[in-house]
């Protein structure tokens, strides 16, 4: 009975997906009214100080949006077990 | 001979008996740049004289009795990336144009001159080679050979252009998640991303040091391998090429794929592909009687990993710039590089960890199979200034994600031919994946299927060529 009414939702996102694709992982378009502060904007302004970069206003929107993309993306690997003696891809040798 | 489409074997072979000459032959890719690259819009700087002195010079040692080269009088470009004695070196970019004159050629194009060939030009790409799409708002899209309203694909856009159009039959590009791969299948041609360290990237312009490759562009399997034997072995003014050996390939390539065991690749790269794709890899498979299907374990995070480290070195790479210049850059490229420049060192350190552990798993899965196909592309050519495609029921920037099933490979350095499938209305491309410094191997699958005629370098419908010039 649990496993009939999970294929129907199933069916009914499947439906929803096909009439409208979800709009993820895409930074916001220019002009789009601007979102509201979170802790991008607080990453955004000390970067930018700490690393004396300038970020124009209208850039802004951009920035955060490809941050939160790069967040988005390392989620998938950041908290992936690893062992603390596991070795950094690029091998320095003197 | 026709050598606005001869394969550079068959140009090189009757400069070599006297059939045609080195002048003859560059002067027509000459007049084929002035005619059609106002509208493909490949080429950044054409090289005229250099070019006809060249071919002069190789004509003279034919005249002598000298040997001449495997790739005597072939023409070929070179994304602007590379150094080009006498000229900056844009990578795309509008900054660029204030350096200095490079006082030298990049290493990989003195290989291929060592061995006969002219380089005519440099090739138009994506700025900095942050780009999948071969748009550039500095210099112009390059356009698509096969319909010129689409992108060439990027950021070796100028690279698959020239080839596909029949300008020149050998192009160099790079390749850092998918940029000489994306491009080849997009226009249709055939592309070689070495294994990282096999090709000297000594003076041409980096973007991610620890993810960059150089390679070909061609329109046959044999012309790939003849300018990936002339460009092979060690340089010292590259830290990262590899002290090997020169393991030449194309006498080897006629082996086929006669022995070798071939499997496809599943679960990630069978998930948001385009029925086109799907189609192209179901031909390739097809022709070589591949059923067997593997998994590349954790594919996804791989790619996302690849992401990261990219963004990260790319902001290091041009933060002065970004600091000074940041007007000058394509907007586009400026606020992935920004936010690049402000990803924690913590990710980048685990991503390249990660990146370690992959390339054991993967590595693993050699010791059962010697190729995997894969889509090179989700889709077919997408319109030029197409901002976004759905995948799987989500809708992406194309931007970004038209190397989708290229960076989870690049990754982790192996050895890549895309081979294009002939579809009809556009060409797409098809990955054969070898196993580290196996380039022969995925040359042998290349050229087993060309000779199936399940790929092949299909030529633009001169129909719909002028259909675009009116």
């Amino acid at each position: 009975m649990a496993k009939r009414a999970k294929s129907s939702k199933s069916k009914v996102r499947a439906r929803r997906a096909r009439a409208k694709p979800r709009v993820a992982a895409m930074p916001p378009k220019p002009g789009r009214k601007a979102a509201q502060r979170n802790s991008l904007d607080d990453l955004v302004d000390a970067a930018a100080r700490a690393l004396d970069l300038p970020v124009a206003p209208q850039w802004r929107g951009a920035v955060k949006g490809n941050l939160a993309v790069t967040f988005a993306l390392a989620e998938l690997f950041a908290d992936f077990p690893l062992p603390d003696d596991a070795e950094p891809a690029p091998v320095f040798s003197a | 001979m026709d050598t606005a489409w001869a394969p550079a074997s068959e140009i090189a072979a009757a400069v070599a008996d006297g059939r045609t000459s080195a002048s003859a032959v560059v002067r027509a890719a000459l007049a084929r740049i002035v005619a059609d690259d106002p509208v493909l819009n490949a080429f950044t700087a054409v090289l005229e004289d250099r070019s006809l002195a060249k071919a002069r010079a190789i004509d003279a040692a034919r005249l002598a009795g000298r040997p001449l080269g495997a790739l005597a009088g072939v023409p070929f470009a070179v994304k602007n990336l590379f150094d080009v004695a006498g000229l900056p070196t844009l990578a795309g970019s509008k900054i660029n144009c204030e350096r200095a004159p490079a006082m030298r050629d990049a290493t990989l194009i003195e290989r291929l001159e060592a061995h006969g060939a002219v380089l005519v030009g440099a090739l138009n790409m994506g700025e900095y080679a942050y780009d999948f799409t071969g748009e550039n708002v500095h210099y112009g899209p390059s356009r698509n050979p096969h319909d010129v309203a689409r992108m060439t694909g990027g950021s070796s856009g100028g690279s698959g252009g020239a080839v596909a159009g029949g300008l020149v039959p050998l192009a160099l590009g790079s390749d850092t998640n998918g940029s000489i791969r994306v491009p080849a299948s997009l226009c249709g041609v055939f592309g070689l991303k070495p294994t990282y360290g096999r090709l000297s990237r000594a003076h041409t312009f980096p973007f991610v040091a620890s993810l960059d490759h150089l390679g070909p562009l061609a329109r046959s399997t044999r012309d790939l391998a003849l300018a990936y034997d002339a460009m092979q072995g060690h340089d010292g003014d590259d830290p990262v090429c590899a002290p090997r050996p020169v393991e030449p390939v194309a006498a080897e390539i006629a082996r086929g794929s006669e022995g070798l065991r071939i499997a496809i690749a599943g679960d990630y790269f069978r998930a948001g592909a385009f029925p086109e794709a799907q189609t192209a890899l179901a031909r390739v498979a097809a022709a070589l009687g591949v059923t067997t299907e593997i998994e590349l374990p954790e594919a996804k995070r791989a790619r996302a990993a690849a992401y990261v480290i990219t963004a990260a070195e790319g902001g290091a790479l041009h933060l002065a710039r970004l600091r000074t210049r940041a007007h000058d850059f394509d907007p586009a490229v400026r606020d992935r590089l920004i936010a690049g420049a402000m990803i924690p060192a913590a990710l980048v350190t685990k991503a390249q960890k990660f990146r370690r552990w992959y390339r054991e798993q993967v590595l693993a899965l050699f010791a059962g199979v010697d190729a995997v196909l894969a889509p090179a592309t989700p889709c077919t050519a997408p319109r030029i200034g197409q901002q976004t495609f759905v995948l799987d029921g989500v809708e992406l920037p194309v931007r970004a994600n038209l190397g989708l099933y290229t960076q989870p490979i690049s990754f982790i350095g192996l050895p890549v031919v895309a081979v294009p499938v002939p579809l009809e209305p556009l060409p797409i491309g098809v990955q054969i994946i070898a196993a580290p410094w196996r380039e022969d191997v995925a040359l042998r699958v290349a050229y087993a299927l060309e000779q199936s005629g399940a790929v092949a370098a299909s030529r633009p419908s001169p129909e719909r060529d002028k259909r675009a010039r009116r």
